[in-house]
């Protein structure tokens, strides 16, 4: 069993079905979470009716979706309507193969490393993240063609204008790690970070972060970016003709694909599966108990980006389009690339990993965005400044 | 006619510069929120808790009200069939075996899902035989159940009498029995 085990291949099989297995479970659990932090924030208590505390909630809810009657519109496009769920919960859950989950293994103790706590490890490492999360943008797309209903269109075009002009500063963003760390695989990205000194690349470059962060909150179409799924203008959008599992489907992958986004955060900047200091979650501890600290620490941190997902769902107002659009083009995208172009400079200097120079630059940035925007003056509606002025009468005694 | 020079046109105001930024009315949202993550919840856990009655005139359930004879207090002189916005009062009149009225209703249903709770029965009744109750959890397995004929109507009145007294008990007629006079004083008043 042990020398089975040793073989990376099946050791990759068995922690795939693990994860996919406790995913699954976590997924269904923050649907439970979604809706009891949100009765929280509003002082209400949420679902507490099935089971203690409402804990099977979740199972009602799945049982619900799988006995509810499957409608499928007369004037879809069958093939593709059908085809866009899976879409969705399948690209949600592929990106789990590639987070590094507990790094090196020794199984048998005898101080020789036999496997990678990870499913995969191509060399192409970070890209293929990128290329799923931007895969994933169709089944939204498909959901929302195939409904043959003006709003699911509608969804299904703000969801792609959205996603093009989230994607840059996201890349950007990584691309600021990645020449920070010289790596492109996700592990190594992680021990990069280790190496310097206990020094997460979230001291080195806070801005890139909070950019990272956002475009996540993006690329999940969650609130305060939900517009392809806004209720009150597209009546649900892109899902609105999904019904029973198929509208299950599309709700486990949104959260699965949050789980994904939380993870590539956390690896690329939170340090992954380390924590400083503490003995059992260094890169020379491979035993198998440090493989499950690893693991559990990595869930923890996974479980922390979770609340404040949904904390920030339950907190702000969503985007309107041109705000969405002016934020990432205007906003993020300059700022991302002026820290991009940074970073390459530190790098060819030599300088890429010293907290000084980062925050610095950062400093910098952050100054110029000040200034920038002392200068600039902004209306609080959308009001566009190509229309006549107003001019403002005062009667005689006013004051 | 308003005139030009009264119209007062006032410009939007600019963002101020956290405005701008964004991220700091963020932080100051979350905090707003992650303070009320540990207030007191407000929910009134429904079937267990009740809200206590907050105001007396509340418009539930129907009663017909018992004389202190104990004789259903209902005239069957039509007036809330009348009034009813709704159409939902029915009523079958009989000649009354009592000597201090003329009718009585031998048949009184009223369509508990028709009527929109408006109250105009009550204040149209000449004898307040029909009052509104505080009791407002009232189900029923089917449509038919819901109409509430005469022995319903007067069982709500069994129940709820201790909660909301008649408001005139003595008035019991008007075959020539002189409370006419005293009702008009106290009826006033009412919501
Ligand atoms: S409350 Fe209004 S609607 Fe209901 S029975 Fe009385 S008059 Fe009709
Ligand atoms: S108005 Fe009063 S007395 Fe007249 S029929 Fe209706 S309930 Fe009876």
């Amino acid at each position: 069993m042990l020398e089975l085990l040793k073989d990376q291949f099946t050791f990759s099989v068995i922690l795939a079905l693990v994860i996919v297995g406790i995913l699954n479970g976590a997924v269904a659990y923050c649907i439970y979470f979604e809706r009891k932090i949100s009765a929280w924030l509003q002082d209400r208590v949420g679902p507490n009716r099935v089971g203690p505390l409402g804990l099977l909630q979740p199972l009602a809810d799945g049982g619900k979706f799988v006995l509810k009657e499957d409608i499928i519109p007369a004037n879809v496009d069958k093939p593709l309507f059908l085809f866009a769920p899976f879409m969705a919960l399948v690209l949600g859950f592929i990106g789990f193969a590639i987070l590094p989950w507990g790094g090196s293994v020794d199984l048998d103790g005898d101080g020789v490393v036999d496997v990678i706590a990870q499913v995969a490890d191509p060399g192409i490492g970070i890209l293929y993240l990128l290329g799923i999360g931007g895969l994933a943008v169709y089944g939204v797309v498909l959901g929302g063609w195939a409904n043959n209903n003006k709003y699911a269109y509608f969804a299904a075009m703000r969801a792609t204008a959205q996603m093009l002009s989230y994607e840059i500063p996201m890349g950007l963003c990584i691309l600021i790690v990645v020449l920070t760390a010289g790596q492109i695989r996700l592990e190594e990205i992680v021990l990069a970070q280790v190496g310097n000194g206990n020094i997460w690349n979230i001291c080195l470059h806070p801005v890139a972060f909070i950019i990272l962060l956002t475009t996540v909150f993006a690329e999940t179409n969650r609130t305060p970016f939900d517009l392809a799924e806004a209720e009150q203008e597209l009546i649900g959008g892109y899902h609105t003709e999904y019904g029973a599992l198929k509208f299950g489907m599309f709700f486990l992958g949104e959260y699965a694909h949050m789980i994904t986004g939380s993870g590539m955060v956390i690896v690329l900047f939170l340090g992954g599966w380390h924590l400083p200091w503490i003995p059992g979650l260094q890169p020379e501890d491979v035993s198998i108990g440090a493989m499950l600290l690893k693991m559990s620490v990595f869930g923890a941190k996974i479980a922390v980006f979770l609340f404040f997902f949904m904390w920030v769902r339950w907190t702000l107002p969503r985007f309107r389009f041109d705000q969405l659009m002016r934020l990432s083009w205007k906003g993020l995208m300059p700022i991302s690339l002026a820290l991009m172009c940074y970073t390459s400079v530190l790098v060819y200097a030599g300088k890429a990993t010293s907290l000084a120079w980062c925050l610095g630059g950062e400093l910098g940035v952050v100054f110029i965005v000040l200034a920038i925007n002392a200068m600039r003056t902004a209306p609080i509606t959308g009001r566009q400044r190509n229309m006549p002025a107003i001019t403002v009468h005062k009667p005689a005694g006013a004051p | 006619m308003i005139e030009e020079k009264d119209i007062i046109i006032v410009d939007e105001p600019d963002l101020s510069t956290t405005e701008k930024l964004y991220l700091p009315q963020v932080v100051q949202g979350l905090r707003t929120t992650f303070k009320h993550l540990f207030k007191k919840n407000i929910t009134v856990q429904y079937p267990e808790v009740k809200r206590e009655q907050r105001v007396e005139n509340y418009r539930g359930v129907h009663r017909l009200n018992r004389d202190e004879k104990d004789r259903v207090a209902c005239v069957a002189c039509f007036m809330c069939q009348t009034a009813c916005p709704a159409n939902c009062i029915h009523i079958v009149a009989g000649e009354s075996p009592w000597e201090d009225r003329e009718k009585y209703p031998v048949q009184f249903d009223l369509d508990e899902l028709r009527c929109i709770y408006c109250g105009m029965c009550e204040e149209a009744c000449p004898v307040d035989a029909i009052e509104l109750t505080p009791e407002y959890d009232i189900v029923g397995r089917s449509r038919e159940e819901m109409v509430f004929d005469k022995e319903k109507l007067l069982a709500v009145f069994e129940r709820t009498k201790d909660v909301k007294p008649r408001k005139n008990p003595r008035i019991t007629g008007y075959a020539g029995t002189g409370d006419r006079e005293q009702s008009s004083g106290n009826t006033e008043g009412e919501g």
